[in-house]
């Protein structure tokens, strides 16, 4: 077991003493050989987390990683992390009982478009709007993968797959746009096949106070490849992402084009011709919602798509609050006494 | 109508026009064992009767406040002494229409100085407060039994609402019953009127008149009821102002009015000695699950998602924060239950509560637990069914859903308490087991128990046995899914412990690594294993109890909140010098070791159950017996005379 590989100093009981040497990446790495399909997009995502998890700073049996069901959902085996590897759709709720009652550990969701979107749409939702501290890793390939080929609540409108041969005639959602309405604190974009963005993404994602919702663009090979190739093809790439960095103009095509401001649109640009660089709006993620909503409705052919940070705002979290609030009432009411518990409202003697 | 337009029968006297007595029936009642109030008596009630039982029914509109009477009347017949049971049974809609039938709210009580087992089969006395009320509730008012009624609600309006084609005030209908009739709306109103109050707010205080009555017609002290308003009302002077005027214009009306020809008073039972208090099974359900949180030494958790007849539990949790127990009210059941199994994943000794629509979606994830292997407790405060049902209503029809539902070979032991204060036991009981055994442990309720109140011996906490948890934390030779011999349970580990990192889920798991696994025979080993440890919990159980004689004609196998009803039946048959004899079951699975040699020693056996025969499909399946079964499902609990008929029947 790779756990026998540990290196770092072991504390006590759920307590930890800091690692004395710092982890890798192998210390992550399970003894389970992951079985996706060959080419997968999800090898690229659970290498980018290994990498990032050990540069965090945080013990390895403090993580754990729960998910529902899905392509993406056996993330946790391939982890040698905790674990739990939930049913469809609630490794949300799971993950919340579990931050609520351990709020000392770091807890991650691994889950796709049609565990977290469709099944589990309620779940992401309230986890969201409540700001329960948990990391969501959303893998969008927009399809069901294990399930082998229907389309899915991302699929594009006229998706041809197993259960829609004449196309489907059903919107997809855009996830982002739902996390954002849902009140989610953190919401970011990044795509499997951008290692070195994902890490940084992944990064803020785990340093974030409250929930952070990461929509990974993730191309699967077998039913539904290349399905972001329109952005991601080395020729297109530049002129097609648009990378949000805090504090700087939105510029893509490698400086030439940009995003301005008209009216309430979010307009593409080319420089030049009267259009300089002061015009480009510089993003603010901790600005108002509408900003961050804004950007979220980018997309292609009429826009590059924005990845990166949409929006990173704090908001009270949800286990402090519950802690302070357990807090106050120790102190006005004091350590709950059973005995005086049993005993209390109106009580008579029998003799 | 007014009551002054009610006519006086057979030239009694009427004091003031605000009331009116008609005379009941010759004969004395045989239940409440009283004499009829001596005719024509004008003096103050100084006649004191002694009675053994009674069941009084307070019922009324569902905005009249019947349940606060009702409940009030019980702390103060608790209070002197009395056993008791209460049901109150109230209409869905928090508001249905004003003064129909079925917005009719009704809360029934049986105090004795005898043991109660039962809220009473028919009450001795009804208090009605409007034409719906005693149109819905006069029929199982006993024949010369009790009947006071609010005239001052009897207006053609109401009667029309109420589908009264005539006023039965003035009808012969009512000449069964000794009947008071006292426009408590209109005394509520004068003894209020300089209260400041708004007339909406006087005539929410009719129900204290009404219970003011009751309490003096009792001897009851008020002083319990005035604390109580002193608590609720304490910040809005007026309001409890207003319903203490109104509280002890009803005691002193009934004091003065000499309405009343005799009082009646009920001993103190004679019950264990010790410090009692009232308790309800939604209440003893929830200080059980602070109890077990204390004595297993671990976090508490709930998660739960509001549901009729199950969302007390939750309000009383979440008052108790000081308990080291978190309560998450979820976004919908199924994630009431994923929480709780996150939490248990965590370390924690968690619960889910709800009821049965609730229970049906929590279904595939308990599976989850199941194949987890982590204790969590779920609740169900069973509920007229399927879909939505009865949702105030009470059955017993989830036991099949308990046992057998899920996907796949899930077995789930399944504890029924008998009462409202066996909850609190119960709750402890499965709380153990569900700990010991590394299992989620189902507890079925029902709509009976859960509001129904008895009083409770309160427990003396330093005889409660802890039960404290051993998390594993040794690294070295840790196995996943390595059992307990004895328990065939796997290790407890917390997440955070270093060297113990594992994956668990709801994918098929090696015997010992806990890798997912494919293999054939490993699945029906899991599966095997599973089932042998579910099976292995009989091993922590009591032998099981026969009320009666170990051996004869008729033994009665009966589960859950039917327990009073069924005692209470055999009891009566038995005394008749019939052979029966009763076993209240409160392991449903698996079943007593032992039950199955004590059926052999009976000729018949019958299950009474409200439901279709549930657990009748359950023993008839585990002994091969050909047990009968009882049936009643009208959302009402079984009545001791019914029973006791059909106990009969079976000779």
């Amino acid at each position: 077991m790779s756990d026998n590989d540990r290196k770092e100093a072991k504390g006590g009981n759920g307590v930890s003493a800091p690692p004395v040497q710092k982890l890798s990446r192998k210390d992550f790495q399970s003894e389970v050989d992951p079985r996706w399909c060959p080419g997968c997009g999800d090898y690229s995502i659970l290498a980018q987390v290994q990498k990032v998890l050990p540069e965090l700073g945080i013990p390895k049996e403090k993580f754990v990683f729960v998910s529902g069901i899905g392509c993406s959902s056996r993330f946790p085996y391939y982890l040698s992390t905790y674990g739990f590897h939930g049913i469809h759709g609630r490794a949300p709720a799971i993950a919340t009982g579990l931050k609520m009652t351990r709020p000392e550990l770091s807890v991650w969701v691994v889950t796709g478009d049609g565990d977290a979107l469709s099944i589990g749409g309620n779940h992401i939702i309230h986890t969201l709007r409540k700001n329960v501290d948990v990391k969501v890793l959303m893998f969008n390939n927009r399809i069901y993968g294990l399930t082998k080929g229907q389309y899915s609540p991302t699929s594009e409108l006229g998706k041809k797959a197993k259960s829609t041969p004449y196309g489907s005639i059903d919107a997809p959602f855009n996830p982002l746009l739902l996390a954002l309405g849902a009140g989610a604190t953190f919401v970011a974009r990044t795509i499997d096949v951008e290692p070195l963005h994902m890490q940084q993404v992944i990064q803020r994602a785990a340093v974030h106070k409250g929930s952070a919702f990461v929509e990974v663009f993730q191309n699967c090979n077998v039913f539904n490849d290349g399905a972001y190739l329109s952005i991601t093809e080395k020729p297109v790439k530049d002129e097609m992402q648009l990378r949000l960095e805090h504090g700087k103009p939105l510029l893509f095509a490698k400086g030439k084009k940009g995003i301005r401001l008209n009216g309430f649109r979010a307009q593409a640009v080319t420089l030049g011709n009267g259009v300089s660089e002061k015009d480009i709006l510089v993003y603010d993620e901790r600005a108002e919602a509408s900003l961050s909503v804004l950007l979220a409705e980018m997309q292609p052919p009429s826009h590059p798509m924005p990845i990166g940070v949409f929006r990173a705002v704090d908001r009270p979290v949800h286990h402090e609050l519950e802690i302070s609030q357990r807090q106050a009432v120790l102190k006005s009411k004091g350590q709950g006494s059973l005995a005086e518990l049993l005993g209390s409202g109106d009580t008579w003697v029998v003799s | 109508m007014t009551a002054s337009k009610v006519p006086v029968r057979k030239g009694r006297v009427v004091k003031r026009e605000l009331f009116g007595i008609a005379p009941g029936p010759e004969g004395a009642r045989e239940n409440m064992q009283t004499q009829r109030p001596a005719e024509g008596s004008q003096s103050r009630p100084k006649k004191i009767e002694e009675v053994s039982t009674v069941t009084i029914r307070f019922a009324g509109d569902s905005g009249d406040g019947m349940q606060l009477t009702g409940s009030e009347f019980t702390r103060a017949s608790a209070v002197a002494g009395n056993d008791l049971q209460t049901f109150p049974d109230y209409p869905a809609e928090i508001r249905a229409p004003a003064g129909t039938v079925p917005g009719v709210s009704g809360f029934q009580l049986q105090f004795s100085s005898q043991p109660v087992y039962t809220s009473g089969d028919q009450p001795d006395v009804l208090v009605a407060m409007n034409p719906a009320a005693l149109k819905s509730n006069l029929p199982d008012l006993v024949p010369g039994g009790l009947l006071i009624i609010n005239t001052g609600a009897f207006n053609e309006i109401n009667l029309g609402k109420a589908g009264y084609p005539s006023n039965p005030l003035t009808d012969d209908s009512l000449s069964k019953y000794r009947t008071h009739l006292i426009d408590i709306t209109q005394l509520t109103e004068l003894a209020l009127k300089d209260s400041g109050l708004s007339s909406k707010e006087v005539g929410r205080a009719k129900n204290m008149f009404a219970l003011g009555l009751m309490l003096f017609m009792y001897g009851r002290p008020t002083e319990p009821t005035q604390r109580y308003l002193r608590e609720k009302f304490g910040h809005k002077p007026e309001i409890l102002s207003g319903n203490e005027k109104a509280l002890m214009a009803g005691f002193h009306f009934a004091e003065t009015a000499e309405m009343f020809a005799a009082t009646y008073r009920v001993r103190k039972a004679a019950i264990a000695p010790g410090r009692y208090r009232n308790v309800s099974g939604n209440e003893s359900v929830a200080l059980g699950i602070i109890a077990a949180t204390k004595l297993s030494g671990l976090q508490g958790f709930l998660g739960s998602y509001p549901i009729t007849p199950a969302s007390e539990i939750l309000h009383e949790l979440s008052r108790h924060k000081n308990f080291d127990f978190s309560t998450f009210q979820a976004e919908d059941e199924i994630a009431a239950m994923c929480a709780a199994i996150g939490a248990a994943f965590g370390g924690s000794l968690s619960f889910t509560t709800t009821s049965g629509p609730g229970m049906a979606l929590k279904q595939e994830a308990i599976g989850l637990a199941v194949m987890t292997e982590l204790p969590v407790v779920i609740v169900n405060v069973q509920r007229g069914g399927p879909s939505t049902g009865l949702p105030t209503k009470t059955e017993q029809a989830d036991l099949l859903q308990a046992v057998y539902g899920r996907n796949g070979e899930c077995p789930v032991p399944v504890l029924a308490p008998n009462s409202p204060s066996d909850c609190f036991e119960v709750i402890l009981e499965a709380s153990r087991l569900a700990i010991r055994y590394m299992t989620p442990v189902i507890v079925l309720t029902d709509g009976y128990i859960a509001n129904g109140q008895e009083p409770w011996l309160i427990p003396d906490v330093s005889k409660l046995e802890p039960f404290p948890v051993k998390f594993r934390t040794e690294p070295k030779g840790y196995q996943v899914y390595q059992r307990d011999p004895s328990s065939l349970a796997r290790d407890w580990v917390r997440p955070g412990t270093p060297g113990l990192e594992h994956r668990v889920g709801g994918l098929e798991k090696d015997f010992l690594s806990g890798m997912v696994s494919y293999d054939p025979h490993n699945h029906e080993k899991m599966v095997r294993v599973r089932a042998e440890k579910v099976a292995r919990v009989a091993q922590s159980y009591q032998p099981t109890e026969v009320h009666g004689d170990s051996s004869g004609d008729l033994l009665v196998i009966a589960w859950g909140s039917t327990y009073g009803a069924v005692y209470q039946a055999a009891e009566n048959v038995r005394a008749k010098g019939r052979s029966i004899s009763h076993v209240h079951l409160r392991y449903i699975h698996p079943l007593p070791g032992d039950l199955g040699a004590i059926i052999k020693r009976f000729k018949r056996v019958v299950v009474p159950e409200m439901n279709l025969g549930q657990l009748l499909k359950v023993i008839r399946e585990a002994t091969l017996v050909d047990a009968k079964g009882i049936h009643k499902v009208q959302g009402k609990p079984f009545k001791v005379a019914e029973l006791t008929a059909r106990f009969e029947e079976c000779f």
